[in-house]
This record gives structure tokens, sequence and C-alpha cells, in this order.
């Protein structure tokens, strides 16, 4: 491609364990805005990786401006040219907002018979940041502490940070999560303008309303491959999806999953301020639920409300024809709801415990003889698990985090299995977990099913979502907006479903 | 496909166990040095001795080590134990402490004291569920707080308990001193709780990972509450047995000995930063102290060197019992 300004050629990059990268080429040209596109996993966040230095590529080069570069670590591919705004500020509080754009470089006063080299030129120093600012166009109080400003502001103060190093290449790390739209129609003035003035622009986002509005450009990666690059004009969600998906077919579900029509759970009007709103369902007896959505649009805080563990503004719940009247944790459990969380290091697991103690965590009082617990009482509880999820592991005394992780996923699950649950929620449940695995969790998911054990799983991945669920309801910016059945579903629909605003 | 069953048993090593019980190995051979070296140190009545000797900071410790693999930390049991015993013998003062009224104000007297040591827990523990003020600030303020109390009740004054109370402290039942059997019960007792009831085995949930505890439906608060509160009961209780061996409650008394109780649960292989531990650690971690201790005393060495070794042994037995931890879990990946 003539006038690449990023060139990233033939990149690998391997993981132990899996291929993240497989000889990815793909170039960036000034003045140019170009969207990266991929699912969970599919390489994206290891090419953003990559190309602002975080990590080194496994083979391939780097060139910018036609010359081979490495890019050692982040602040070097700043050197280059080479600026990221990052998803989550990087910002410091509690300086201001001209100290957090000339962080690390701070003009220094000169004179002073050498002897001041460390004192700070504090008039450069506001001077230099005024300057950045009015380059962008934007108007803010130079001398303001960063912890004052709203979110997107911030973001404003981050992107001159980045732009003050004179960047060919800025990234963006999906920049418009936090953002109200207003503020993201500002911001997308302010990206047309530095991408005017001749400048790459990465963009990372899910929401394809906004694509449509910035982007010149879709790049799109599956498996660690580009599968391709077309220009924005000639993407429908249909040509998108299934460059993402591939060409994909759901597994066939076994036949007796059907679930019978009385209602084990009732959801109505649930509300928690800036979460989600207005959240109405219901699930069956041993029905399997999907719950779709892109990442912050309040899935995960709906699963943690139901299950009392994240407070509710309104509405109520209802388990077993019995409306719950204070939810938490304790209530939830004894009523008969489990939750596998999200992130299974944090809040599911005691890393510091064994295993057996793990997978009897939940289930402990229902596992002891009133309050008194002991190894043999444990043992026929912990073998039984052990065998029925299939969990590959040497000696149950050895602590839980020197299992993989789609054991650990296991663990999560059986322990909460002990519980003999009514409903199950999982969130995300074959989040960093192998295939095979994965496939068992599905396995297991249906037998649940079969066995009258409702589930509700929440997963980015929407085709797994297709296959082992037999009802999805769609969530955006934090209301259910469709009901779909997967049956004969196209994955694109869905995927249009979770990203049109 | 089906993998068989039978080999989901612990495949613990010798290795891994000596490994794990490196204090203990420390403490026999301490203890079969001194015998060579200082033949009046195997005598029994040196053993009950060093035994009486850790009895009431032991007390104290096996609560501490509840607290401590919950996560939190309680920094006032010094205080608190010289508040109780001065606590119990202002009750005592005042209710009359003579003849048979003596029977009926000394429970009322203990039982007072053990109550407020419960309270003392709660309280904490409210703090830090409540208010989010961590253990560690509440129980430095009571630090302060209780001594002050102690020193505002007795006026400053030791105050002087009946005859009849003293047998808790100095008495002894078959030859063994009476606060040693006391602390062989509430060792045994609290091995129990920890290891073979659900309270116990919740408390190293809430200490490995109190949000994955709260997840799994575990009452985190009610833990917390239960575990400062009976720690709270065991510091005042072993107050009384020190005002006890005294004869009379000292507002003075006890300075420092949070720090004594806190290395006990550490030597004896606890992590500071909760979820491991074990209660039989802390007994190793006692006796090695106490043997010490008396070692020195036998061996004639002047009490600023004893200062000085003790701290340095402090650290010592740390850096051996962290590096055999690692050794073991590196060993078991």
């Amino acid at each position: 491609m003539v006038g690449a300004t990023l060139k990233a050629i033939h990149i690998r990059k391997v993981y132990p364990g899996t291929v993240a990268l497989n000889d990815v080429s793909i170039a960036f040209a000034a003045g140019r805005v170009q969207a990266l596109l991929g699912k969970n996993g599919a390489g994206k966040s290891t090419l953003i990786k990559v190309l602002s230095g975080a990590t080194q590529p496994t083979a391939g080069s780097i060139e910018v401006d036609g010359q081979t570069v490495v890019l050692r670590s982040p602040k070097h591919a700043f050197q280059n040219g080479i600026a990221t705004v990052y998803q989550e500020m990087s910002l410091i509080p509690e300086l201001t907002v001209a100290e957090n754009i000339l962080f690390g470089r701070l003009p220094r006063v000169q004179s002073l018979f050498g002897l001041c080299r460390f004192t700070i030129d504090w008039p450069a120093v506001y001077q230099r940041a005024h300057e950045v600012l009015e380059e962008l166009g934007v108007s803010l109080d130079v001398k303001q502490q960063v912890r004052f400003l709203g979110v997107a502001q911030q973001q404003l103060v981050e992107i001159a940070k980045a732009m003050s190093f004179r960047p060919k290449v800025l990234m963006f790390d999906e920049p418009t999560s936090a953002l109200a739209h207003h503020e993201s129609q500002s911001l997308f003035r302010l990206i047309r303008k530095l991408a005017s003035s001749g400048v790459a622009i990465i963009y990372i986002s899910h929401r394809l309303q906004e694509l449509r509005e910035i982007v010149d450009t879709v790049s799109v990666l599956r498996d660690g491959n580009l599968i391709g690059s077309i220009p924005m004009t000639e993407a429908t969600p249909r040509t998108i999806a299934d460059m993402m998906f591939g060409q994909w077919l759901p597994q066939q579900r076994p036949a007796n999953e059907t679930a019978n029509n009385k209602t084990v759970m009732r959801v109505s009007h649930l509300s928690r301020r800036g979460r989600f709103e207005d959240v109405s369902f219901t699930l069956n007896r041993g029905e399997v639920l999907g719950l779709a959505g892109m990442v912050g649009s309040g899935r995960t805080s709906l699963l943690m409300s139901i299950f009392g563990a994240d407070p509710i503004d309104r509405g109520q719940i209802e388990l077993a024809d019995k409306l719950i009247r204070r939810p938490s944790p304790v209530v939830m459990k004894r009523a008969g709801l489990g939750l596998t969380p999200e992130n299974r290091k944090e809040q599911a697991l005691v890393q510091l415990l064994s295993t057996r103690d793990n997978i009897c965590l939940a289930g402990l009082d229902r596992i002891s003889l009133r309050g008194l617990i002991w190894h043999e009482r444990q043992r026929p509880v912990v073998e039984r698990t052990i065998d029925d999820l299939r969990i590959d592991v040497a000696d149950i005394t050895t602590p839980v985090s020197v299992l993989s992780g789609g054991n650990q996923q296991k663990v999560v699950v059986g322990n909460w299995l002990n519980t003999k649950p009514l409903v199950m929620l999982l969130d995300e449940p074959t989040r960093g977990v192998d295939v095979q695995s994965r496939q068992q969790i599905f396995k297991l998911i249906w037998q649940l099913s079969r066995k009258g054990i409702s589930a509700i799983v929440v997963s980015s991945e929407l085709e797994e979502l297709v296959e082992v669920c037999s009802r999805i309801l769609v969530m955006r910016a934090g209301r259910l907006v469709a009901e779909v059945d997967p049956q004969g579903l196209e994955l694109s629909d869905l995927i249009t479903l979770c990203m049109e605003q | 496909m089906n993998t068989p069953s039978s080999p989901i048993r612990s495949t613990r090593t010798l290795r891994s166990h000596l490994a794990r019980e490196s204090m203990l190995i420390i403490l026999i051979v301490m203890c079969i040095a001194l015998s060579y070296f200082e033949p009046s140190f195997r005598t029994t009545i040196n053993l009950l001795n060093v035994l009486r000797q850790v009895s009431i900071i032991g007390v104290i410790a096996f609560g501490m080590t509840m607290v401590i693999i919950s996560a939190e930390i309680d920094l006032s049991v010094g205080s608190a134990a010289a508040l109780a015993g001065c606590l119990t013998a202002v009750i005592l003062d005042k209710c009359g402490d003579q003849g048979i009224w003596l029977s009926v104000s000394l429970p009322l007297a203990v039982l007072t004291t053990l109550a407020a040591g419960f309270a003392m827990g709660v309280f904490t523990a409210a703090m830090r569920n409540l208010f989010r003020v961590p253990c560690f600030i509440t129980t430095l303020a009571l630090l302060t707080g209780l001594r002050g109390t102690a020193q505002y009740i007795t006026e400053g004054f030791p105050v002087n308990l009946p005859p009849g109370i003293t047998f808790l402290g100095s008495g002894d039942i078959l030859g063994v001193p009476v606060p040693a059997l006391i602390f062989l019960v509430v060792f045994m007792s609290v091995h129990f709780l920890m290891n073979y009831t659900t309270f116990g085995r919740s408390v190293y949930a809430v200490g490995g990972n109190a949000e994955a505890a709260r997840l799994s439906g575990i009452d985190v608060w009610r833990i917390r509450v239960w575990v400062l509160a009976i720690n709270g009961m065991l510091a005042y209780l072993a107050g009384i047995l020190l005002a006890a061996r005294i004869g009379s409650g000292i507002p003075t008394a006890a300075l420092g000995m949070e720090l004594d109780v806190i290395a006990a649960v550490i030597i004896g292989g606890t992590s500071l930063f909760g979820g491991s531990g074990r209660v039989w650690g802390t007994l190793v971690g006692l006796l090695f102290i106490g043997v010490m201790r008396n070692g020195m005393t036998l061996l004639n060495i002047q009490h600023d060197v004893q200062l000085i070794v003790r701290g340095g042994l402090i650290l010592v037995a740390v850096w051996i019992n962290q590096t055999t931890l690692k050794y073991n879990s590196e060993r078991s990946r």
C-alpha cells in the first residue's frame, strides 16, 4: 500500500498454548480512520499490544514511514510516533491537566548556574499545555486537577497527552464506552480533525453506528488472521458479521431439552440506576436462557443484582412462586439461586484454598452435619463433583490456583451444583477456557436442563449463546430490547441487534 | 473417556510434610540442644513453667490466629487484657469480696468482663462492616482508649484481688498450672472450631477472598463479627488470668503484649494477608517463644541480649517459614 504510515508485516504472536496472531499484515494510512473489529479472542487486543509496544511479536516486523522499528516499550512506541489513547484512563487524578499532559517531560528551569535542573518551570508547563490544547481546539483550564473533570474531559486530556508527542499514528481503544451521546459527537469531530491533519487513526469499537460516522475502512480479524479490509461504505452489518464469524454452523442441540412451561423465576421491572432499566422476563423450569449484549450493556450488573450481590432500585424478583423480599447472596442461595461470576479469579475462587475446599464453599452448610465438617464427610461430595464434571486434578489438597482455566471454571460450577440450585446464573462461563472444556460445560448445562435446573447464560461469544440456549434476550444500554429464538437465527441478525444504537 | 475416580486422594509426600512442619522441627532441635547444655531444662517443673509463661499470651494468640486468618488484625489486645484485669478487680471491690459474697460476685465479675470483651469485638466488627473503618484503625484507637479506661476505673492504682481468685492464675490441678490447663482447652476449642466447623472453613474463605466468599452466599459480616467477638472475649479472659496471677488488677499490665501475640501467630506460619494459617502452628510458635525465653534465662544470658536475640530469631523463623512454604507450593505445581 502506497503512503502507509504504519505497517505491520507478517506479525505472529504465540502465547503458551495459543497462537494469538497468525501472520497478520496490515497497513494504516495517514489521514485515514481505520477500524479494527473482531470478536473476543480474535487477536484484536494482541495486535494493539504489539503495535503499542506493550508486547513483542514472536515474528514479523513493524514499519513506520517505511523504516523498520522495534517497539521495545510503550514509551518507545510513543517516541516512534505511535500513540495510544487507552480505554481505562491512565491519568493521575491528583495532578493538574498540564502536568498530566506533559507528565515525565515537564520543562525545567534552565539557568541558575545549572544548579536547578530539578526545578520545574511552571510558567513554561502551563504555556506548553495550553498550546497543545489550543491546537486541538479544546478549552480546558490547564491548572485544574484532573479528578474534578468529567469522563469526557479526562479523555480530552488523554488525547492531548498523546498528541503532545506529535504522533503519526493514534490508536483509540473503545473510546466512547463511557461517553454520553453528545460527548461522543465532539470526540468524533476531534478525531476527524486529527485525521485531516495527516494522522493515521486506528479506531476500535463495537458500536456499528459510530463506525459508520467516522470510519473510512474496516479491518476484521478472526482467529488470529486478518480476514480483510473493506471501505465502510460497503460494510453492512451482514458483511461485517460474516467476516467476524465466518462460515459458522451451530452445533445441534440435544432435542429433549425443551423446557416445560412452569415458570421458576419471574423478574419484573427491575432497575438499578445507571446500570439497567425496567428489566422484566420469566424463566421456565429447565430452560436455558441466553443474555446477549455488548460489554457494558448491563448484562453482568443484571445478574449480580438478581443474585442480591448488587443493590436494586426498583422492581421485584419471584423465585419458585415466592417473592424475594430483600435479596442478598445468602438469601438467594437459600432460595435456590447460584451464580458463577464473571471473573473467576477475583470473584469465584479462594486461590489459597485447596480444590477440595473450593468445591465445598457454597454448599458448606449442606455438606456439613449440623455445622460440623471434616475431610471424610467432604470426600464423597468432592469425588462426585470431580467425576461428574470431569475435573482434571491430581491432588485435591493443593491450592486451586494450580488448575487450568477450564478446570477452575468446572470447580466453580461444581461448587454451586452442591447447593442443589433451581436456577444457575452463568456469567461468561467459557471465558479463558479451552475448547474441550467449553464443550463439556455446554453439555453440563444441557444435562442440568434435563434435570429441570434452569440457567441464564451471559456470554460475549454470541455463537455460543445460539448454540447453547433455547431462548435469547438481547440487552442494549441497560434495557432488554429483543427476544429471539436461536432456532434458525442468523448470527449476523443477532450481532446487529446487539450493536445498533 | 471416563477417568477412574480412585486417584483423587491426597498425595502429600513425607518431604512436603516435613517442610510444612519446619517450625516444629526447629523447636524439637532447640529442646534437645537445651536439654544437653542445661539439664535443668528437662525437669517437669521447668517445662510446666514454660507452659505457664506462654499460657496467657497463648490464650490471646489463638483468638488472634482466627483474626489474622480472616485478614483482619487486633492491636488492642494488650490494653484489653489490662482493662479486663482492672474491671474484674473493680467489680469485686465494689460488690464485696468477703466470705459467701464471693461466690456471687466472682462469677458476676468474670462474666461481665467476658461480656465486655465480646462487646468490644462486636464494636470493632461493626466499625469494619458498617463504616468500612479497617480493624487496624479501630483497634489502634482502642489500644490507647482501653488503656485509658483501665487507668480511669482504677484511678491509676493497682486494685487488689481477693485470694480466692488467684487460684485461676497460680493454682494447679494435679500438678498442672491452671492457666496452662485453660490455655490447652482454648487451643483445642479454637483448633476444633477452625478445622471442623463450617464457621471455621468460612473464616478461611473470607480471609482468602472476601468477595468470592460473599458471592458463595457466605455471610461475611456475621463471620467477621464472630471472629472479632471471640477474639475480644479471649483477650479479656487472658487479662483475668494475668490479674489473678499478679494478685491485682494493674492498669499498666500487659504493655506491648499485642506484639508478642502477633509474633507468635506469625512464627506459627499464619499469613498476615489472611486466608492461610493453622491454630496448631500458633501453638508451635508460642512454645518456640517460650522455650527460647526460658532457655536463654537458664543459660544466664543477660536481658538486653535476650531481647536482641529474640528479635533476630523472629525474623529468621518467619524467613524459614516463607521459604519452606514457597518450596512447598512450587513442588505442588
